[in-house]
């Protein structure tokens, strides 16, 4: 029983940290760039992957053994959507303000790559129990990235934190501004090179290969 | 028409699917290492998308939009919460059905693009596209230029960021900023280029 538990600590550290599938495998950086203005959307978009990939994982791992390989796509695809449908149609029954600002992302979880990667790479090759396990801790892993890329531009562009302002009025009195440039594209790119650049100069942990 | 030529030009540079809307980035983080297969790429890109677009646009509002059932005795059947299932599955079917057309046709064109179409089934560019059209209300013909006008600014910004990276493959990067960190960091940048784009109007 001890040995279980330290084989599914070790995949949930293995996904949230060590090979964190945003800073270290590349996945899923579409969603991330562009649910990230806000910190309330990104927290959302967040919980939404994780609940989509946990599940898909556990599915498609469920039914490896019935699925053949060259179809496999399509069939893993289709637990995806169906998955991804039934978050949306929740998404717009209990947070609809989110869930219209999230627009056409929720939808683009069918597409992202973290999801059919877990699924390819993992689901495929192991038991439901492991394949749940490490379906949540990728998207954990994917939700960390998305919430510190958030709490920056939220931070600096607009001055909130999920929505309170935190900045002294003193400050703005003084001339301080929000940097306008962390509200658009372009921020959320410089945000992300910057992470995995800090990421990489941390101690303990595998670099990129070149 | 200079309506329709508009919604072209901002399709390619304002609104960029890739630097102003972040999708495709996963191919385009991956594809990008040179420039010959990053216009590959590009133009099965193209090609999809103005394929893909109307097709869905007629799939959607022919059969999922609120009351397009109407003529078969179902007016107030809205079933377009179907449309994530069926527009991945048009994609996947439309990708698979031009391998084979180009196979069949071309080889030569089949040598220089087959590798890079399984992946385009699974570029969030094709669906992001698809979801736009529907959110964004637009009528048939503007769907074919929206596809074609999107898939042409992918394919920009992907040529465009190989050849930077080609260049940048001598330059002397800080440790640990190599590679991914410094790719985002002049998508960043890129993104800024296009977005001075934004006070044209046309």
């Amino acid at each position: 029983m001890l040995a279980e538990k330290d084989h599914f600590k070790e995949i949930l550290i293995k996904g949230i940290w060590k090979e964190n599938p945003v800073a270290y495998q590349v996945l899923g950086i579409c969603s991330a760039l562009a649910v990230t203005v806000k910190m309330s959307t990104a927290i959302v978009m967040g919980i939404a992957l994780t609940i989509v990939t946990a599940f898909s994982s556990l599915i498609i791992s469920s039914m490896r053994k019935h699925i053949p390989s060259n179809i496999r796509i399509i069939v893993e695809l289709a637990v995806i959507a169906s998955l991804v449908i039934v978050t949306d149609q929740i998404l717009k029954a209990f947070l609809y303000d989110i869930s219209k600002q999230l627009s056409i992302f929720v939808g683009l979880i069918i597409t992202n790559c973290i999801v059919l990667g877990r699924a390819e790479s993992f689901a495929l090759a192991n038991p439901p129990a492991d394949s749940f396990v490490d379906g949540v801790a990728n998207g954990i892993g994917y939700s960390l990235i998305l919430v510190c890329v958030a709490f920056i531009r939220e931070l600096l562009g607009s001055g909130k934190i999920l929505g309170f302002n935190v900045i002294p009025g003193f400050l703005v009195d003084m001339g301080y501004q929000n940097m306008g440039l962390m509200v658009l594209a372009p921020g959320a790119f410089f945000i992300i090179g910057l992470l995995v650049w800090l990421k990489n100069n941390l101690p303990g942990v595998s670099h990129e290969e070149n | 028409m200079v309506d329709h030529l508009s919604l072209f030009i901002n399709s390619v540079f304002i609104g960029n699917i890739l630097l102003a809307y972040f999708l495709g980035m996963c191919s385009f983080i991956a594809v990008s290492k040179n420039v010959e297969t990053a216009t590959g790429l590009g133009f099965a890109v193209i090609f999809v998308l103005t394929v893909t677009s109307p097709v869905n646009w007629l799939i959607y509002h022919g059969l999922l939009a609120p009351g397009a059932l109407a003529w078969a005795g179902f007016p107030d059947l809205d079933l377009s919460f179907l449309k994530y299932i069926t527009f991945i599955a048009v994609i996947a079917a439309i990708v698979q059905a031009v391998e084979m057309i180009i196979d069949r046709y071309s080889p030569l064109l089949y040598v220089t693009l087959g590798v890079f179409l399984p992946l385009i089934a699974v570029n969030c560019a094709i669906l992001g596209t698809s979801l736009f059209m529907v959110e964004r209300n637009y009528t048939f013909m503007e769907s074919v230029i929206f596809g074609a006008g999107s898939g042409t600014g992918w394919m920009l910004a992907i040529v465009s960021m190989a050849a930077i990276r080609n260049k940048l493959k001598y330059a002397d990067c800080p440790r640990g900023l190599e590679g991914f960190g410094i790719t985002m960091i002049v998508a960043g940048l890129m993104a800024m280029t296009f977005m001075m784009f934004s006070g044209i109007t046309l």
